[in-house]
């Protein structure tokens, strides 16, 4: 056993670390008109922590840590820079968003920081106990931000729901862990792996992945456990919806796969039909559910519920039929990737958008494009590349899930596909309406027309750079792809 | 007599389910939290023993890290409370329903 600690690896999460002490500390020295150094200084940490990943990408040599439980390896550093770059973004629409509302800024990035630092850390777990409290890191203080707007009830109402059923199910979670080990004796992955091959028709085994697949059900919103998303985005300030439904979705994600790829590959006959049913319902109720909505952040909200199911179908394809893993793995990442630029960007014009409208209800977004031609560009440019057209980025995600679906082959697999080609076009249906609302409708009231109502240069930034992504992205496919190559290097630790 | 680890797992097992069982049917909020830790500390109890019967360490580690994140938890969960008791004097999560899942 050696426990030597390899600084170059872990130097992104030092960095992160540094930084969140160092806003923690300015925020109690400086006065009310001086904070906007906390937002400078959170900005340029999260910028300052992709230099040592950039390093190590260089490297790409593969470093595992304490006896494999922390590995660094491509894989993980794809995720980190993922992570890094929609905190930036959403570094970049917080900051006029928290400032104009005159809520208190230290402390906000702080919990935002420390919350990136859990996600950074779950990328690289190999055991069940760093996986846990990667996972808690980054979910505990989201419940915080949820309810950042104390004043408001509907603010307060969100992260109440969102902590009960958070905190609900991570004992969920926790249980099914603690029967793994019982059953195993193993921790690590690598561990689990071997002690849990061919052992699928033992009844307690099955209880103990059906409960972590319920536990994680609930941290990426799939469907049936998605109830509290909805209300949550809605109540928390629009900055954190966006992280919710970028950052924190593809951090359960990431353990949901860990878990699933690495540690319990020999018992997928057992996991494979809960995540079909978990793909099919989250991508047919979400979407049924967001051709009602007629606020813009719900519909978001269930879109995202949505896509989730959308990003579970690779992974539930490919294990039913006991097709290879590898490419369902990287077709997953490639679409986690593009779905966190293309929804960053929708939240950032849904930010932008409300300054001029004041509402977040559809119908007073009516006609925006009349009076902002270049807003209304944006809406339909992140509208439609959710939904999956070309050349926007959105296109090569689902087209990366359908590809990897057909390696599979299969009856069940096809018939997946059908279910999943049927959503697409119904979620083109609730996408295309709000791009109508915003350039073919009338408008129905007055929109704000001052200087404060125009965007401001950090979230100018935000949209450019998401935008820029989006476009690129969908020209230039290869731009991902390495990001699912670097994902098929992948190690198991231990 | 000695008590084999079944017993305590049918005991962590009767604590999860009367923990879960409180968090669908109470409704208020405190008891709700109480019900988690009920739950939390039936996943402990299960990791204890069967760290015990395995003869392995790692169980019971684990249980420390468990047990400083629901604390750290309980903490965030009373403050969202306090935050919401300011505004209303209520701890029923009936009456909290402006927002329509």
């Amino acid at each position: 056993m050696t426990f030597t600690i390899d600084y170059l690896a872990l130097a992104p999460e030092l960095v992160i670390v540094g930084t969140l002490l160092v806003v923690f500390t300015l925020d109690m020295v400086l006065t009310r008109p001086k904070k906007f150094w906390i937002a400078t200084a959170a900005v340029a940490g999260t910028a300052l922590a992709a230099i040592p990943l950039v390093i190590l990408g260089v490297q790409g040599e593969t470093r595992s840590m304490f006896d494999g439980s922390y590995v660094v390896d491509e894989f993980a550093l794809v995720l980190k820079g993922l992570f890094i770059v929609a905190a930036y973004l959403v570094l970049l629409m917080s900051h006029h968003y928290i400032e104009s509302e005159r809520y208190y800024q230290g402390e906000y990035y702080f919990l935002l920081l420390a919350s990136v630092l859990g996600s950074l850390v779950m990328a690289s777990s190999r055991d069940l106990i760093i996986l846990f409290i990667g996972l808690e890191l980054t979910t505990a203080p989201l419940f915080l931000l949820t309810g950042w707007r104390k004043g408001d009830a509907k603010s307060n109402e969100a992260s109440l729901k969102y902590f009960i059923l958070g905190v609900l199910s991570t004992a969920i979670l926790l249980y099914g862990m603690s029967f793994l080990y019982g059953l195993t004796g193993e921790i690590t992955f690598s561990g689990l792996a071997e002690a849990t091959a061919g052992r699928g028709d033992e009844p307690a085994m099955v209880m103990a992945i059906l409960f972590v697949i319920v536990g994680f059900g609930f941290k990426i919103a799939a469907v049936p456990f998605h109830f509290w998303a909805p209300d949550t985005y809605e109540g928390a300030p629009t900055p954190i919806t966006a992280y919710l439904s970028v950052n924190s979705k593809i951090a359960g994600f990431v353990a949901l796969l860990l878990m699933l790829y690495i540690a319990l590959p020999g018992v997928s006959e057992v996991w494979a039909p809960a995540l079909w049913i978990l793909a099919a319902l989250s991508m047919t109720v979400g979407n049924l559910s967001a051709l009602r909505q007629t606020n813009i952040v719900r519909l978001l909200a269930y879109s995202s519920v949505a896509q989730a199911g959308f990003m579970l179908v690779p992974f539930a394809a490919a294990a039913v039929v006991g097709a290879d893993l590898e490419e369902a793995f990287a077709a997953t990442v490639v679409y986690l990737a593009i779905y966190a630029v293309m929804n960053l960007g929708a939240f950032a014009v849904v930010i932008a958008g409300a300054r001029k409208t004041r509402s977040g209800e559809l119908s007073a977004w009516a006609g925006l494009a009349q009076v902002d031609s270049r807003l209304g560009v944006l809406v339909a440019v992140f509208f439609f590349s959710l939904a999956g057209i070309p050349p926007l980025a959105g296109w090569f995600a689902k087209f990366a899930m359908f590809r990897s679906v057909m390696i599979a082959g299969g009856t069940t697999t096809v018939v997946l596909a059908v279910i999943a080609a049927v959503n697409a076009v119904i979620a083109l249906y609730y996408y295309a309406k709000v791009v109508k609302t915003v350039w073919v409708d009338d408008p129905t009231g007055e929109f704000v027309e001052d200087v404060e109502a125009a965007p401001a240069v950090s979230l100018r930034l935000a949209l450019w750079v998401s935008l820029a992504l989006t476009v690129a992205i969908g020209f230039f496919p290869a731009l991902v792809t390495f990001v699912g190559d670097a994902s098929r290097v992948i190690a198991v630790g231990g | 007599m000695i008590v084999s680890a079944g017993y305590y797992m049918a005991l962590a097992a009767a604590l999860f389910v009367i923990g879960a069982l409180g968090m669908l049917l109470r409704r208020n909020v405190l008891v709700m939290f109480m019900c988690i830790e009920l739950m939390l500390n039936a996943v402990n109890l299960t990791l204890i023993s069967a760290g015990r019967a395995l003869n392995d360490l790692n169980g019971q580690v684990a249980v420390f890290f468990i047990l400083v994140v629901a604390a750290a938890e309980v903490v965030v969960g009373l403050a969202i409370i306090v935050a919401i008791f300011r505004r209303r004097s209520t701890a029923s999560i009936d009456e909290l329903s402006e927002l329509r899942g």
